[in-house]
């Protein structure tokens, strides 16, 4: 038996609201599946079960707030015998929230209380028989119970209101970045570095690259560049990871987020996963899939999670170069600004040609800019020969 | 100002309000840079003219792009394409 949590859907999501199970107990789940649709401040995500397993007990109804980490789900292991009739479950441990199985009248009227709510509700003295749970079936919960020991609280939690309505969207996103990004700028120690890139040769390899396709078929530089990051990713590692309980884990794929702007304002940056690996027709389908997805407000859980490093590319909305804040617990953000013509020596002989500004934002609690450097020049290095990537 | 090509044009606003449901017809000017009065990305331009080739069955070389600035060089490069 295993419990299937909340996972975190990244820095500035710790809580969600529960719209759907895609499945019931009894259900046989494989590994990626989406199993529940959870609606963020964000956008509503496909949650993904990470291990094969049968759905023994769900513990969660639709419509119920919860944050990063609750128990959604028990599942049991693949080929495991499901537990004798009354042996505590995880589910009890959690605060059994489905309708007991023959509710006669004495049944029904037992409260539901989870076993955390009750040592709670006994340590600060509320008399549990008079509230009204908020969970799921009136289960009182942890936060009902806190609720009632407040001076002068009512002992309704009825009471407790129930924000964010659909039209606050906006602005629930706009606090959640907000907070997301204070704790970047708190917490990490940022340094930037900058370095113009010539992109004559990366622009005449696509432009061959696309003559002979039909438009549907066609590459974007954006695809190219995001490649490149990767294959310079490869040889700094110190970029790509999460920096989490005050130590630097290094991913050896790169999960590239890819900031994407929502019509409606707003950001998000969801994962392209392990670029490093695929071809870029490959990787051009699947950013213009994430894109689509994206806009529309279906992500999966892993894309939400999974960003090992955030590629933004506002030159697209003209910039000529952006620095980033880096998006916890990620340690580097590459930011690319508007290739445009630009006098260039070359040679000894001034030219004119395209450039791109490429920034790097990163982490000094795991790199210095002297790595930076070398890793923006490793970046240089692979636009120059498109046709390696 | 006159607008050109009445029906093309309501033909190509109608895909570009596929790609940016935000845009109102009327505020679009046909003699300003297109990506200056919409927010459209790179992926954006691609799926617009990826959905004009499909819709009014032209190709659109990427070579021809470059002349593709206002929404009256589009509309004037489509009705040569379509004869």
């Amino acid at each position: 038996m295993f419990d299937f949590t909340l996972p975190s859907l990244g820095a500035d999501m710790d809580e969600g609201k529960l719209i759907e199970w895609k499945v019931k107990p009894g259900d046989t789940v494989r590994k990626g599946q989406v199993v529940a649709i959870v609606d963020t401040s964000k956008a509503a995500v496909d949650v993904e079960i990470w291990q094969d397993g049968v759905v023994h007990e769900l513990l969660v109804e639709p419509g119920e707030r919860i944050p990063v980490g609750t128990v959604l789900a028990t599942l049991l292991e693949p080929g495991e015998k499901p537990p004798p009739e009354g042996a505590a479950s995880a589910g009890e441990r959690a605060g059994k929230l489905t309708p007991a199985a023959a509710p006669g009248a004495s049944e029904a009227a037992r409260q539901r209380i989870s076993p955390a709510a009750r040592r709670r509700a006994e340590a600060l003295g509320v008399d549990i028989a008079r509230l009204m749970g908020s969970g799921p079936g009136g289960a009182v919960t942890l936060a009902d119970v806190e609720a009632a020991a407040q001076p002068g609280a009512s002992k309704s939690a009825e009471t407790v209101p129930v924000a964010h309505p659909e039209a606050d969207r906006n602005a629930e996103m706009r606090r959640a970045i907000a907070a997301a990004m204070s704790r970047s700028k708190r917490e990490i120690p940022h340094y930037y570095l900058v370095e113009t890139i010539p992109m004559a040769r990366a622009q005449r390899w696509l432009a061959q690259v696309n003559e002979g396709r039909p438009i549907t078929g066609r590459l974007l530089m954006a695809v190219l560049q995001l490649k490149a990051v990767a294959a310079a990713l490869a040889q700094y590692p110190e970029m790509n990871g999460f920096f989490r309980d005050g130590r630097f884990e290094s991913v050896p794929a790169a999960h590239i987020g890819v900031a994407i702007s929502l019509r409606q304002g707003g950001l998000i940056a969801p994962a392209l996963h392990d670029v490093g690996s695929k071809p870029l027709d490959q990787l051009m389908r699947e950013l213009a899939d994430l894109v689509k997805r994206t806009r529309a407000g279906s992500l999966r859980s892993s894309e939400m999670s999974d960003p090992t490093i955030t590629v933004t590319n506002l030159g697209e909305q003209g910039v000529e170069s952006v620095m980033g804040v880096i998006y916890p617990p990620q340690v580097a953000l590459v930011g690319f600004g508007r290739i445009m013509e630009r006098p260039w020596v070359e040679d000894g002989t001034l030219v004119v040609t395209p450039t791109v500004v490429a920034s790097l934002a990163a982490d000094h609690r795991v790199s210095d800019g002297h790595r930076g450097a070398l890793f923006l020049a490793e970046l240089r290095e692979c636009l120059q020969r498109p046709e390696e990537l | 100002m006159s607008e050109k090509y009445p029906e093309l044009r309501a033909n190509v606003i109608a895909i570009l309000r596929g790609i940016a449901p935000e845009v109102e017809a009327d505020d679009l000017r046909d003699d300003r840079p297109l990506r200056q009065q919409v927010d459209l990305d790179s992926m954006d331009w691609l799926n617009f003219l990826i959905g004009i080739s499909e819709q009014l069955k032209v190709s659109i070389p990427e070579a021809d792009y470059g002349r593709l600035v206002t929404l009256g060089n589009l509309l004037d490069y489509l009705r040569a394409k379509l004869g």
